[in-house]
């Protein structure tokens, strides 16, 4: 399963004109910094992988607190909801756009949730309506971006400021505690000593290797990421790529709708002020799992590791003892090298 | 800023003072048109203070004009409401200043125009920029809670963390450091665990006392900024094998019942309606001739708590849900 999101999506570009990315076993041998690069291209998720054995080392060695079977779950538990948006996240920056509302697109779907219950409603209910509204918040932005062909990042700009303010004003700027546990699950799970093991977790883990499984095994996803390659060569190649695009937008609903869930599980409250910057944390785990800002590079398994780094490096450097502003300081630069790594990977493969 | 030691009973003079002068204007109160500048109306307790504007110049039989900043610190939209707002006509402005020196400038040129300028929350820099404030003395609310945990955890050893919000904020600054100072700590004491920044809500309250509380397993008293940041704090706590002292200032409806339910220690409430009436009473006051409002006025903070100690004064909070705003 963990093979590379790069050759898998080779097969969608075979023969696309045009294409820049594929590196073939044709190219003229280089020197070692060649390889290196053709290695990193052929396995993206190394260099991600690399960094958070990295730090993980680096806190284990420097803290006494870090490595430790608590704090371990902590982290992995403060990942999950970040994680599950970024899953929805990365299929859309596969294709090339952004989401910057999903943040406020899973705060919409914990309130209406959280007021319905709050009034008596049934917790199943409660579920599927928050649901259907994530699915329906999603699918307008696909539709503003396919259908009106707005820039993705000024679609789901508006997106975020008219739901973020309709959430508040929905809730009236109320929050909601939420008492049924069915809504709260995630946040529970079995304990072996003081290492918990949250259902929430282990979903977070499934949903992943499902997205995987699709992206790397479906028409759906070869063609998603022929799309995010280039979306003209796509089209001469027969594919239907506003269908794509919006089903991608949609089915990124449903992945902040399981971020909902797990929000709820973790902070059994529905806030209408909580996740404000939820959209950037998803993008920079993405950029930071090694997925292209530019489309049709990367995957869901770097995301993954992109979202606990994030978490990490936050954990650890409290354990450390070091300011608040300071983690903001290191995950900033964390991105900027990231995207910088990608961009150098790409010239790679062109020369 | 000037720090008031009995808020209470000043701000409660200061009122009764004012209302006996209002109710004695408002058969000769002139029609005129008041301005009411806000900070985000999402925040419950700026939704409190203007609805207090609003309702206070009802009584006087005025007309309002409001407008609200759209993120914190957007002092450029309250910067714009003003202008508006001069080319209106008003003859008063209630401000929520988004940012004490941003303002300077626009507030000038309204009180050039003959305007009275009183604002409420918080002041700007310097404080006589504007015709008054009415406000929260944050500092002296800092101090009042960190007095309480300091005296709650009696003769145990104290394990501090702290819960903040961007400490440029005036309002964060002056709570951060009250607490200290009621504490009897500097930023470097030993005593600190830790510290962490967040956003003034549950969840980032949540996920910041979870890593200080994994850091540092011995942290037994926790200030947090507000009380949302409170109960997410609370929700880290809970599988704390010690005992972990709670604070907060704020007074909201909801963490008056977490201090109801034991979630939180003690919090420290303010009174928004006051800052909004007392602005209020204080423009139609001096729009019909009378005194001009001046300095720093102090509407009240007052403790609460269901764990009183000695020599501290303190409310039940029984009294606090009859006395608390928002939601």
């Amino acid at each position: 399963m963990t093979t590379s999101d790069r050759t898998r999506s080779d097969p969608g570009q075979a023969g696309l004109a045009g294409a820049s990315a594929g590196i073939s076993p044709a190219d003229k041998p280089k020197p070692s910094s060649g390889r290196w690069i053709a290695a990193l291209a052929a396995f993206p998720i190394a260099g991600p992988l690399l960094a958070l054995v990295v730090i993980l080392i680096v806190f284990s060695v420097t803290t006494s607190t870090f490595l430790n079977p608590g704090n371990l779950s902590l982290i992995v538990q403060q990942s999950v909801v970040v994680g599950t948006l970024a899953l929805g996240q990365t299929l859309i920056i596969l294709v090339s756009g952004i989401d910057l509302a999903n943040g406020a697109i899973m705060v919409l779907g914990t309130v209406v949730a959280g007021s319905y219950l709050a009034g008596g409603g049934d917790p199943l209910v409660a579920m599927l309506l928050g649901l259907v509204v994530c699915v329906a918040a999603a699918s307008v932005n696909g539709l503003i971006v396919t259908r009106f062909r707005l820039p993705p990042f000024i679609a789901t700009l508006g997106m975020f400021t008219i739901l973020t303010a309709g959430a508040r004003l929905y809730s009236q700027s109320r929050s909601f505690p939420i008492n049924s546990d069915l809504v709260t699950i995630l946040g529970s799970g079995p304990s072996i000593g003081n290492l918990d093991i949250t259902y929430g977790s282990l979903l977070w883990v499934v949903l992943t290797l499902l997205l995987a499984y699709a992206l790397h095994q479906t028409a759906w996803g070869v063609r998603l990421y022929a799309i995010g390659n280039s979306p003209s060569a796509a089209r001469l190649n027969g594919v239907n790529v506003n269908g794509i695009v919006f089903s991608v937008y949609a089915v990124a609903g449903v992945f902040y709708a399981f971020a909902a869930w797990q929000a709820l599980g973790r902070t059994p409250i529905a806030d209408p002020s909580g996740y404000q910057i939820a959209n950037l944390d998803s993008i920079t785990a993405v950029v930071i799992g090694g997925t292209s800002l530019f489309g049709g590079r990367g995957g869901v398994f770097g995301t993954f590791i992109g979202a606990l780094i994030v978490v990490v490096l936050k954990n650890g450097l409290t354990q450390a003892g070091i300011d608040s502003l300071y983690q903001q300081i290191a995950t900033g630069f964390l991105v900027i090298l990231a995207v910088g790594a990608d961009q150098y990977l790409r010239r790679g493969q062109r020369t | 800023m000037s720090k008031f030691k009995n808020g209470t009973a000043r701000s409660l003079a200061i009122g009764a003072v004012l209302m006996a002068s209002a109710t004695m204007v408002h058969a000769e109160d002139t029609k005129f048109l008041i301005g009411i500048v806000e900070q985000q109306l999402s925040n419950p307790f700026f939704g409190k203070l203007q609805q207090a504007g609003v309702d206070a110049a009802k009584k006087h039989g005025l007309e309002t004009m409001t407008a609200e900043s759209s993120v914190a610190g957007d002092s450029a939209t309250q910067v714009a409401a003003i202008e508006n707002m001069i080319n209106r006509g008003v003859k008063g402005i209630v401000l929520d200043p988004a940012n004490a020196s941003a303002l300077l400038k626009v507030v000038k040129k309204a009180r050039d125009a003959g305007i009275i300028v009183v604002t409420t929350n918080t002041s700007l820099e310097p404080a006589d920029a504007a015709d008054a404030s009415f406000e929260t003395d944050n500092l002296a609310a800092g101090e009042l809670i960190g007095k309480w945990a300091k005296a709650s955890l009696g003769a145990t050893p104290a394990r501090v963390a702290l819960l903040d919000y961007d400490l440029s904020d005036k309002t964060a600054k002056a709570r951060h450091d009250g607490f200290l100072k009621g504490f009897g700590l500097t930023e470097s004491s030993p005593e600190i665990a830790g510290s962490a920044l967040t956003q003034a809500n549950v969840e980032t309250g949540q996920s910041s006392m979870e890593n200080l509380l994994s850091a540092h397993p011995d942290i037994n008293a926790v200030y947090t900024i507000n009380e949302p940041a409170a109960q997410g704090a609370f929700l880290a706590t809970k599988k704390s094998k010690t005992p972990i002292i709670l604070t907060s200032i704020d007074g909201s409806c909801s963490g008056v019942r977490s201090v109801a339910d034991g979630t939180i220690g003690a919090t420290v409430m303010q009174f928004p309606s006051n800052m909004g009436q007392l602005a209020v009473d204080a423009i139609v006051t001096a729009v019909n001739g009378g005194a001009k409002p001046s300095g720093v006025n102090n509407s009240g903070t007052v403790l609460i708590t269901d764990k009183p100690v000695d020599g501290i004064e303190s409310k039940d909070s029984k009294w606090g849900l009859a006395n608390c705003w928002g939601e």
